[in-house]
């Protein structure tokens, strides 16, 4: 990635002497999707509020187009933030609210129509210009509020949790939206959100955090195939996370079983996680698979079936599209290239991180 | 750095309006204190007029009166406020605004017309004393208590008022168990208010008191050309001193609360 | 039951209240009006209510006016800053605030007020402190000005409180979007924080203006009787004239100017409402 538009260099920050950020390092290319992922208070809001200034970092630098704006103040950086709570100024319709920026910065009246108009038409609001915040919908709301943000034509989008209050269908159907408008003015998106699924649908690049540490960086792709950490696996998507014992080069003892995979590099008799995704595993008869249990569960999920297979005493989850009976003995397979080894946890962050979920 | 200034700038601005609310207040508790009776010369540090005033029949008489006096109105003025919110509330939007309107007036009325109003009015029929005062007061004071219960019933959730009934409870035990909870916080700054506003009183007190009832503000307010009797700081003083060490731990035990409850998550 | 009778049957708890409303705050104003329209023996009249317009009524209603708007002035242009600063200083405690502001009031009234006299009086602590840093000692006892701080004093409080409410209720949310939108601090105090305390501001004004207007007590006492409010020449009329119709007509007068102006302050929250302030 060549073309950086902003980098995080070494960001440190507490609150009242509890770390929320150590040493975060992070570059956001141009045009970026960027979405920062994670459970609640594992910094990525004060990440957000760092890039937009309203936080001052304890230690580290922010860098934007190569200028260090650490210490500027947030009305003085070409970046606007649309909020989780809306935050329209309930005394000014929505017209009054998308011209604040504009006005500030002395635009021509005429400007400032067009651009109003031009916003209103981008998120779906024209004719909304005169109502005031409070009679509109949570959607509407959020609406209105990336368009005022918009307008300014910030070279950043900072989105704070913006669909965290609104029902599922809205949030798709904004999901969907927020990728247009973000085609069509091409500026790039800083995401912060604890929904895995909103992140993998939208990002160009998902950055998952923990406990104040970037715990992967990848496409959404490489994140959901290829963990780097139990943390990860589990935080995206189901999976199953079990402990295993690196026999050779493409060789894991799960349950007493070696199976073949295709990870290399593990010490001799390491121990390791292993994960595997519940899709990726197959119901096959007892004799074929090569690991054999009990089905103690089958829940119709509509696309698919989840079924949970107990080998030993571990519970397998496994998704698959036909039904399998309650009771019944069955075998599991997997394709190599499936299965994920990684090393256990060292760092203690990590180790909380698995007990947290 | 920008930000310690302002912090600085800020402070010293509050600092000195702080010294202009309790300025007079400091100069009355120094008076409480002076060996001399005159209010402009300083003739030593003495306790003897907090002595004297436990024996000052006159004093002690209004400070019965006057504390009597705040805590009954206030009694009277919480209860039928709180009943005259929560029925308010059912009310359609035309007769709740009326309400609301009635319930201003002694509000924004000047104190000399309510109390000459109350005045000419009870002459009618009571002699002025400390009845008449004792209504004049519950009258100023109930709409302190709506004022300040209306928001937490405005708020409240009436289904689970309803739940409650539909799951046995009667309508008192329902008020007790379900909507006292949500609005005690309402009532019990309502009560305050309106003991506060009944001590503090002089106005009505003055129109409507007739002769031979004194509390502490008229009797202050007639001995001012004769020269105030320094008991009268003395007694300030403790009162002053009481409710402030009052509002300490009222507003400091909540706090302690807060914590401990934090903790436990 | 349906819900409409539940409703009646809820509203009629109020009906204490209701009793009281009539017997203690509409009777009483009818008798007040009844005293404003008559003579003394009892022939209907306007005479009280125009002696308004005498001369010397005039006068002590438009000094009145003057202190009690100087006084709103005073506490709106000292309550800005202060709410500002409990802001900045981030006392966001609410009970802190009121703790503060509340207290006062629980030294007499009367005291308080005298210990300004003390305090202003020409040989007073003010003057003893400014001859003791080297300036020239003010003469301000006994005159418009010791009352002005009187009034000031008295009533700052509620101006503070109402608007200290309505600026704390503002999320901080919408303050950063404005800054995120290019506001420096003094334009989000002009755009977004100014605007959304009106509320508080309306009710500030109502609180201090009417009371100001009508005090008698803080005029009796630091204006040194030099100085007349409508609210002392009421008081006279029934304490030392002992003429209750005239003085009854000059209450109906201030009920009806305290009516319009609580009209005129009610119908800007409306349109407050309605239109944008921008």
């Amino acid at each position: 990635m060549k073309d950086v538009i902003l980098q995080l260099d070494s960001i440190s920050k507490s609150f009242d002497e509890k770390p929320i950020l150590e040493k975060l390092n992070l570059e956001i290319g141009r045009n970026e999707f960027v979405t920062l992922l994670g459970p609640s208070g594992c910094g990525k809001s004060t990440t957000l509020r760092i890039i937009g200034g309203f936080e001052k970092p304890d230690e580290g630098r922010v860098i934007f187009e190569g200028k260090d704006i650490t210490n500027l103040s947030p009305d003085k950086r070409n970046v606007n933030t649309v909020f989780q709570k809306y935050s329209l100024f309930p005394n000014m319709n929505v017209e009054e609210n998308i011209a604040f920026g504009l006005k500030l910065k002395k635009k021509s009246q005429q400007y400032i129509k067009d651009k109003i108009n031009y916003a209103l038409k981008l998120v779906n609001m024209d004719g909304y210009g005169h109502r005031k915040p409070m009679s509109l919908s949570g959607g509407q709301q959020q609406r209105v509020a990336i368009a005022r943000a918009i307008v300014n034509e910030p070279q950043i989008l900072l989105l704070d949790e913006p669909l965290g209050a609104l029902d599922l269908k809205l949030r798709h159907e904004m999901q969907r939206e927020l990728i247009k408008i973000k085609k069509e003015v091409g500026i790039t998106f800083i995401y912060v959100t604890h929904d895995q699924e909103e992140a993998l649908t939208m990002s160009d690049r998902i950055v998952v955090m923990n406990k104040g540490i970037v715990q992967q960086i990848g496409t959404s792709k490489s994140i959901y195939d290829e963990p780097q950490n139990a943390f990860v696996a589990d935080f995206i998507g189901d999976s199953n996370i079990i402990d295993g014992i690196m026999k050779e080069d493409r060789l894991v003892q799960i349950q007493n079983v070696s199976i073949s995979c295709v990870d290399e590099g593990f010490g001799k008799d390491e121990l390791v996680d292993v994960v595997i995704r519940p899709e990726d595993l197959v119901i096959v008869k007892e004799e074929k698979g090569f690991l054999k249990g009990m089905v103690i569960s089958v829940i119709f999920k509509g696309a698919y079936y989840e079924i949970k297979v107990r080998v030993g005493n571990y519970e397998w989850k496994v998704q698959s599209v036909n039904p399998a009976q309650p009771g019944s003995i069955v075998g599991l397979t997997i394709l190599p290239e499936n299965i994920q080894i990684m090393h256990k946890p060292h760092s203690e962050d990590a180790e909380v991180a698995k007990e947290d979920e | 750095m920008v930000e310690k200034i302002k912090r600085i700038i800020s402070g010293g601005y509050l600092g000195l309006i702080v010294l202009f609310l309790y300025a007079p207040i400091l100069v009355l508790m120094v008076l409480s204190f002076n060996n001399s009776r005159s209010r402009v010369v300083w003739g030593g540090f003495t306790f003897k007029w907090y002595q004297s005033l436990f024996e000052n029949e006159q004093i002690m008489e209004a400070l019965v009166t006057t504390l009597l006096l705040a805590l009954v109105a206030a009694v009277v003025a919480t209860i039928i406020g709180v009943t005259a919110a929560i029925g308010m509330n059912a009310m359609q939007q035309k007769s709740y605004k009326l309400m609301m309107m009635f319930t201003n007036i002694p509000m924004l009325n000047a104190d000399v017309v309510t109390g000459i109003a109350l005045m000419l009015w009870m002459v009618n029929f009571i002699p002025l004393g400390f009845g008449s005062v004792l209504i004049s007061h519950i009258t100023f004071c109930i709409p302190y208590v709506i004022l300040s219960v209306m928001p937490k019933i405005r708020q409240m959730n009436m289904s689970i008022y309803e739940a409650a009934r539909d799951l046995g409870a009667n309508t008192v035990y329902a008020f007790a168990k379900v909507i006292l909870p949500q609005i005690i916080g309402g009532i019990i700054s309502g009560f305050f208010m309106a003991f506060t506003m009944s001590m503090d009183d002089f106005v009505i007190t003055y129109f409507t008191k007739g002769a031979g009832v004194n509390t502490l503000s008229t009797m202050i307010y007639g001995e001012i050309r004769k020269g105030i009797k320094p008991e009268m700081y003395a007694l300030s003083t403790i009162i002053f001193v009481i409710i402030f060490l009052i509002l300490l731990v009222v507003n400091c035990l909540p706090e302690k609360n807060k914590k401990v409850e934090e903790k436990k998550f | 039951m349906n819900k409409k009778e539940r409703a009646n049957k809820q509203s009629l708890i109020s009906s204490p209240y209701i009793i009281w409303v009539i017997g203690f705050t509409v009777l009483p104003l009818l008798v007040i009006f009844r005293y404003a329209f008559t003579d003394s023996n009892g022939n209907f009249t306007f005479k009280n209510v125009f002696a308004t317009f005498d001369m010397i009524h005039m006068k002590a209603i438009i000094y009145s006016l003057g202190i009690a708007l100087g006084c709103t002035v005073i506490c709106v242009l000292l309550s800005y800053p202060l709410v500002m600063a409990l802001r900045c200083l981030n006392l966001k405690k609410q009970k802190f605030t009121l703790f503060i502001f509340i207290l006062p009031m629980w030294m007499n009234f009367i005291l308080r007020v005298l210990a300004w006299q003390m305090i202003l009086s020409n040989n007073g602590i003010l003057n003893f402190v400014l001859t003791g840093i080297g300036l020239e000692p003010l003469r301000i006892a006994n005159t418009g000005t010791a009352l002005m701080i009187g009034v000031v004093y008295d009533y700052l409080p509620y101006m503070v409180l109402p608007i200290y409410n309505a600026i704390s209720e503002i999320d901080e949310d919408i303050i950063e979007a404005a800054k995120d939108l290019g506001a420096d601090g003094f334009t989000v105090f002009c755009k977004i924080i100014f605007p959304m305390s009106l509320p508080g501001l309306l009710s500030g004004i109502v609180m201090v203006f009417v009371p100001t207007m009508t005090s008698f007590v803080i005029s009796d006492i630091l204006g040194g009787g030099k100085v007349q409010l409508i609210g002392n020449v009421i008081e006279q009329e029934f304490t030392k004239a002992a003429n209750w119709n005239l003085g009854s007509g000059l209450s109906v007068s201030l009920m009806i100017f305290v009516l319009i102006s609580m009209a005129f302050t009610t119908k800007n929250d409306n349109e407050g409402k309605g239109t944008a302030i921008w």
